[in-house]
């Protein structure tokens, strides 16, 4: 197997002030991640706000230094190399579309710019180039000379596609590329990153707090809870037989066009996950339907899945 | 009689865009009506347009728009905000920039109170305490005393629902409420509107463009689509027989857990919703739908496919439902 991303015991903390005069408080956002993703597949990460996905995805990048442990893209630390060879590696793909894209600027110099930041590539080539990917992402040449407030949250977000590839990286982070869109668009970008992994050969980090959204592209599915990877399976095995009361709970949550079956109560409570205050324990359990005793006092250890995945539960 | 009546409403812009164009619809006491569609399907403007909250430079007509006995277009601006708030409510998709940085919560919960009934504010604060537990928000008293910067944006939305009940409305309109909020925290949210509304008989014209919410939530559904309502039905009727390519269209987006072939492309709708000038003629989805034929571009006639169940397309009705793909 040929692992294009790398992930060992990885560990970033963070040291936050609440106030002027409050304590300093140490949040462990990403807590001992392990996980190869192969060339060519797709890691789907999900989890809610504040489980330490995005913060996952920029170390990842590069764009954050591990407190511990190491990411390593297609054989190579991040650190060893310069932002102009990471970018030519691995490029980021963010929620917001109406954030990412410069508002100044037509789409044709946004998308051109990580080429123009190379300093390598001639006039006509960066054109050329230009115009190959914007046609690839499904954007006619008259939408590059227009400005990012006059296109539609799914052609931004196309443009940040576009802007992603144009280097022609071997990895692609996409960090909920489809959470700001209607769901008739969104199904068109999943589609979009689907043809372009299957063309380009790419490898996928896909993140989303919706496990219905990851389906489609993911070969393997990551749960994170509070910084820890809490179920990690092969995608059709886990919409199958979720193991982790977490997992479940997600999958629960997702609301399919079933009329007359109400909002299910997923049974996740008020007790919000707060990552500067980690539970003893199983870090689930407060909100967990299923815990005993033992969740409140021993930290569940990950147990071998079938197909090479892992759950971390005591119950599963 | 409905609690909100709609006819003909129609909603323009400067002249050169039809952001609404003519649609009817009612709300009945304790029912819950999804307005479905796409971003610019001219949703959340015939929200704002029932609130009297347009932009200026909208123009706003319709046969009738009425409220519990009021007649909303000939009510003056004071009379208006004398119904915002209190009989009728209204939140909306981003609970930031919706609640005012600089107030606490407290103080923005009891200012609607003290504004519409003769409360005292010491009154008007139990009141949000109380409401504040009913919506799920622990520590109420706590919470009242800080800013919307120090809450979640699951809290922060129930700060909004809970505000907009502090007058006890008939009628809560809701914006997308739980669009910028996790899957988990919708749920909680989506269950928190059905028991308000069986507990308290509320009327919800909820506004969305997911049609797994509509199932879960409606009693009926009007799906808009360029300005008009190209299909209402019961939401049983809806999801067992959707008519109009559209809305067949939009079923087809959802992903449903379990189903999806990875190796086939999901459902989707090409292109995106066009910006309507007045005086277009025929069907709006005609650019975007698979059956599109010449006599699309003329004036299409309501067909209906049962009781209370109508679409604005050509085609015959179907009895099938959409076989998932």
């Amino acid at each position: 197997m040929n692992a294009a991303i790398e992930v060992a015991k990885l560990r970033r903390e963070f040291v936050l002030r609440a106030g002027l005069f409050e304590a300093r408080r140490r949040v462990i956002a990403v807590d001992d991640v392990s996980f190869t993703v192969p060339v060519g597949s797709v890691l789907g990460i999900v989890g809610e706000s504040g489980c330490g996905k995005s913060t996952l995805a920029r170390l990842i990048l590069g764009l954050l230094a591990p407190t511990a442990g190491s990411a390593t893209v297609a054989g190579k630390r991040l650190s060893d190399l310069d932002r102009k060879a990471r970018a030519r590696l691995i490029q980021p793909v963010f929620q917001d579309p109406f954030a990412s894209l410069n508002p100044r600027r037509r789409i044709r110099d946004i998308v051109a710019l990580p080429l123009v930041a190379q300093g390598t590539f001639a006039r006509a080539d960066v054109a050329r180039r230009v115009a190959r990917v914007l046609e690839r992402v499904g954007l006619s040449s008259e939408m590059a000379e227009r400005m990012p407030a006059e296109l539609s949250g799914g052609q931004r977000q196309r443009v940040a596609i576009a802007r992603a590839l144009v280097l022609e990286p071997r990895i692609v982070i996409c960090d909920e590329p489809t959470s700001a869109l209607d769901v008739s668009v969104q199904a068109q970008i999943l589609n979009l990153l689907g043809d372009l992994r299957r063309d380009l050969n790419l490898t996928y980090i896909f993140i989303s707090h919706n496990l219905a959204v990851v389906e489609h592209l993911a070969s393997e599915v990551a749960v994170m809870y509070l910084g820890r990877i809490v179920e990690r399976r092969e995608t059709d095995a886990l919409f199958r037989e979720p193991r982790h009361p977490y997992t479940q709970a997600l999958l629960a949550s997702v609301l399919t066009p079933e009329p007359g079956r109400g909002v299910p109560d997923v049974g996740l409570g008020d007790a919000l996950p707060d990552p500067a205050n980690i539970p003893a324990g199983c870090r689930f359990h407060p909100r967990c339907r299923i815990a005993v005793a033992q969740c409140r006092s021993v930290p569940p250890t990950p147990v071998v899945a079938d197909g090479g995945g892992m759950v971390e539960c005591h119950l599963a | 009689m409905s609690l909100l009546e709609i006819e003909d409403l129609a909603v323009t812009f400067g002249g050169r865009t039809a952001a609404v164009r003519g649609v009817s619809l009612g709300v009945e006491p304790g029912e819950t009506h999804c307005l479905v569609g796409e971003s610019g399907c001219g949703k959340s403007v015939t929200a704002l347009a029932v609130m009297g909250l347009l932009a200026p430079g909208a123009a706003r007509r319709a046969t009738r728009l009425r409220f519990a006995g009021n007649d909303l277009l000939t009510l003056s601006d004071r009379g208006m905000a004398r119904l915002r708030g209190n009989t009728m409510s209204m939140i909306f998709q981003e609970p930031v920039t919706s609640l005012n940085p600089a107030f606490t919560v407290g103080s923005q919960m009891a200012e609607v109170m003290t504004r519409h009934k003769r409360v005292s504010r010491s009154a008007a604060l139990e009141r949000a305490v109380e409401l504040m537990g009913r919506v799920g928000i622990t520590a109420p008293e706590l919470r009242l005393g800080q800013f919307p910067h120090q809450l979640s944006g699951g809290l922060r939305q129930r700060v909004m629902i809970a505000m907009a009940l502090m007058c006890d409305p008939q009628l809560l309109v809701a914006d997308e409420p739980t669009t910028a909020l996790d899957v988990t925290v919708q749920a909680q949210i989506l269950r928190l509107l059905a028991s308000l509304k069986r507990d308290f008989g509320l009327a919800i014209l909820l506004i969305t463009h997911d049609l797994g919410i509509v199932a879960r939530v409606a009693d009926r559904v009007s799906v808009m689509y360029a300005g008009e309502v190209v299909e209402r039905a019961a939401t049983a009727d809806l999801f067992a027989a959707p008519q109009h390519p559209y809305t067949r269209g939009l079923l087809s987006c959802v992903p449903v857990p379990g189903k999806v072939q990875r190796d086939r492309p999901l459902g989707s709708i090409p292109g995106v919703v066009p910006t309507i000038a007045p005086g277009f003629a025929g069907c709006a989805f005609r650019s975007r739908c698979a059956h599109a034929e010449a006599t699309c571009a003329h004036e299409i006639s309501r067909r209906s496919a049962g009781a209370g169940h109508d679409y604005l397309c050509r085609l015959a009705p179907r009895e099938s439902a959409l076989q998932p793909a």
